[in-house]
């Protein structure tokens, strides 16, 4: 099997290198079966990985890594159709010439970033996860300011300074974690996971700790742990939209799977209380600053930014309960959150594109002009608002579960608290605007186009397939799915290290 | 004279202080080319300890680390800065928030703080002495002081630059004996993250033609 793995790191670097010189559609082409080969591939690997790891050189994936390569692939194959419509509305505003130049660099760079994003959870070793989330941050960095306007340059630079600051915490972290395996496992070993998780428990617990803390701070900037979580609606707002998709749905999560790792890693040394506190402070804080901020947003994108901010909250405070209920609602989390997240900032972009603004208030009449996307849009929304019958309603219900299982109460009520505020002020703002009847024509403003029509075939479907993977997660889960994330969950929560 | 520290240690421990030292020049130094000649010698100089501990501990492939990093940081990272400086030939002097002085009290406050907050760890090392790795978070947390405090691109890229200086000696200190592989890949990662700053900064620069980062201000909430 492990050749499989191998395939799952080619594929996106040659498409890479042919979207860097093709052009046209022959170029999107390429980017979609690159998309839908990797997560052909990666469905393909569930039923092996849900009994045991498979490795391949300095690859390794086990049942956690690939919930998130899941997520990973599922976004790149959907954001891949949808990049296409969304280039030829693009295409529109451009010369020519500059639009064959921004089209080569728009898909070569995602292509790029999402073999980054895939690379980062199958490398075996904390080292090597670091430098795949740092190759991430810089290849996205980038991806930010394509769009070459003053807001995009000021988000791109935001982003760069205040994550690289946090990877260079992380590397801190990384260090004393290598400090602490030499002095069990000798000088020259190199942070493999299997090696540190079987010795974990001869390791000195102060530098454990401390490197927890390190990476919980460190990579949690990538995360959008609140305080370091500015650079966030900056970033997800400005970007293009199939940027956003990628950026909300699943680099949050990848960096969350390095935390992941490194909590492995501090349960198994120095037991369960510490690191699940750090991660309840961190998780609860999050939760409640995103929900405040969600009742007080009015720019469409910002707010699904913010919404990302609250979902990882719910993640963490899920870890932080520790039990194997709880970590199997998480990562099933990830992979909800990231068809619904997907959904909804496809959708938004689409409407952001139709009537030509950001501001909520301006997206009026959606319903009539824009049936489908806004439609989808409303669904999209409340399906992340934890709505059931779709995917993410079960996710916060068994995480909410597993806090009460692991006689957490008090949290397990703020937990849902929090959520209703973030549903009241996401919903809301929805709402009040897509979802209002009459389109508002006595106010035209300077750049909105006077007749807002449907989006392309192109960019519906994708939106469509990624609401329907929400429905059927919600209502079943395949077999082998639910076995690999128990699997993963049993990792996590301490019952089998290596599983 | 049992317990007296060696000849090694002492000079290891005053190669540590210079590093930190130069990280307080770059506070004060208000010209942007001097701040970036200061990292390249900073840079150097943890270079230096590179080859002091490959020497004494035998550890042979902390000689190519050495020559690597130096090649990078010394040399190429700063002539890719000062090229850019060039190009874009507007302020040569940075501005910061708060005045010299006051910056300064402040990094030996925190500065201090990070020594001793490490000094309190008992983290040992078997390769250098632990007042280095103190040290080494002191530069770190000196360096987030200047990143916080200026506000133009090319002294908050110095400021994240130098602090991966400090993460540099910290990781001489504590695992000197990380696999060559590992070392490799965080400085080739530095180098795309030059690349990266160099494309925002132009980007930057074509936007609000100069290099002040005051008016980024229009994203809030």
């Amino acid at each position: 099997m492990g050749w499989i793995l191998i395939v799952l790191m080619v594929v996106p670097l040659v498409a890479t290198a042919l979207s860097a010189v093709l052009s046209g559609l022959a170029a999107n082409l390429v980017t979609i079966v690159a998309g839908v080969v990797s997560f052909a591939l990666a469905i393909s690997l569930i039923p092996t990985v849900g009994d045991h790891p498979v490795t391949a050189g300095f690859l390794r994936v086990d049942a956690l890594s690939l919930v998130f390569l899941l997520a990973t692939s599922f976004l790149y194959a959907v954001v891949a159709i949808y990049t296409t419509g969304y280039l030829k509305a693009e295409e529109r505003e451009k010369t020519p010439r500059d639009y064959r130049r921004y089209q080569r660099q728009f898909l070569a760079g995602m292509n790029l970033f999402a073999w980054a994003m895939l690379a980062a959870p199958s490398v075996n070793g904390l080292a090597l996860i670091w430098v795949g989330v740092e190759v991430t941050t810089v290849v996205s960095a980038v991806l930010v300011a394509i769009d070459d306007t003053e807001a995009a340059s000021e988000a791109a630079w935001k982003y760069v300074m205040i994550a690289s600051c946090g990877l260079g915490i992380a590397l801190l972290g990384t260090i004393f974690m290598y400090y602490a395996g030499a002095q069990v496992l000798g000088n020259s070993y190199d942070l493999a996971f299997a090696d540190l998780l079987h010795h974990a428990s001869e390791l000195p617990g102060t530098p454990v700790r401390l490197a927890f803390v390190l990476a919980v701070v460190g990579f949690g900037t990538k995360v959008g742990i609140v305080p370091m979580h500015t650079w966030l609606p900056d970033a997800h707002s400005e970007a293009p939209t199939p940027l956003s998709v990628l950026l909300s749905g699943s680099l949050l999560a990848v960096s969350l799977y390095a935390i992941l790792r490194f909590y492995q890693v501090t349960v198994a040394t120095v037991g369960a209380t510490f690191p699940q506190r750090v991660l309840l402070c961190f998780g609860v804080l999050t939760l409640l600053l995103a929900a405040l901020y969600l009742l007080e947003q009015r720019n469409v994108k910002r707010l699904l930014a913010y919404s990302s901010v609250e979902h990882m909250g719910i993640m963490v405070i899920g870890v932080s309960f520790g039990v194997t209920t709880a970590m199997f609602g998480v990562l099933l989390h990830v992979l909800v959150h990231a068809a619904a997240k997907g959904a909804a900032f496809m959708s938004a972009g689409s409407l952001v594109q139709g009537f030509g603004t950001k501001a909520l208030s301006r997206v009026r009449g959606a319903l009539s002009r824009m049936p489908w996307t806004a439609s989808i849009f409303i669904i999209a929304v409340f399906a992340l608002c934890g709505m059931p019958p779709f995917g993410v309603f079960r996710s916060e219900f068994i995480i909410v579960q597993g806090g009460f299982e692991a006689r957490h109460t008090t949290t397990g009520a703020v937990l849902v608290v929090l959520v209703v505020l973030a549903f009241i002020g996401l919903a809301g703002a929805t709402i009040r605007s897509a979802a209002s009847g009459e389109p508002d024509v006595s106010r035209p403003q300077a750049g909105e186009q006077a007749a807002v029509h449907e989006a392309a075939a192109w960019m519906v479907v994708p939106m469509v397939i990624a609401i329907l993977a929400l429905l059927l997660l919600g209502l079943w889960l395949p077999g082998p799915l639910a076995t690999l994330l128990h699997t993963g969950a049993g990792q996590l929560s301490g019952v089998s290290y290596v599983g | 004279m049992a317990n007296a520290p060696s000849v090694f240690d002492g000079v290891t421990s005053t190669i540590s202080l210079i590093v930190l030292l130069l990280e307080f020049v770059m506070l004060r130094a208000a010209l942007l080319r001097a701040q970036v000649r200061l990292y390249a010698a900073q840079s150097g100089v943890v270079s230096l300890l590179a080859i002091v501990i490959a020497y004494e501990k035998s550890l042979p492939e902390l000689y190519i680390l050495a020559v690597i990093s130096f090649a990078l940081k010394a040399l190429i990272v700063p002539w890719v800065i000062t090229r850019m400086m060039t190009d874009s030939e507007t302020e040569i002097a940075g501005s910061g928030a708060l005045g010299v002085a006051s910056e300064v009290i402040l990094s030996i406050i925190i500065a201090v703080f990070g020594f001793f907050a490490v000094g309190a760890l008992h983290i040992h090392s078997t390769v250098l002495p632990t007042s280095a790795l103190s040290f080494a978070v002191a530069v770190v947390l000196v360096a987030f002081v200047l990143m916080i405090v200026r506000r133009d691109v090319v002294s908050q890229s110095i400021g994240f630059f130098s602090l991966d200086n400090g993460v540099s000696v910290a990781s001489l200190v504590v695992a000197a004996g990380l696999p060559l592989v590992l070392e490799v890949a965080f400085l080739f990662d530095l180098l795309i993250a030059v690349v990266v700053f160099g494309i925002l900064m132009r980007t930057h620069h074509r936007h609000v033609s100069s290099l002040s980062t005051a008016d980024l201000t229009s994203l809030r909430g």
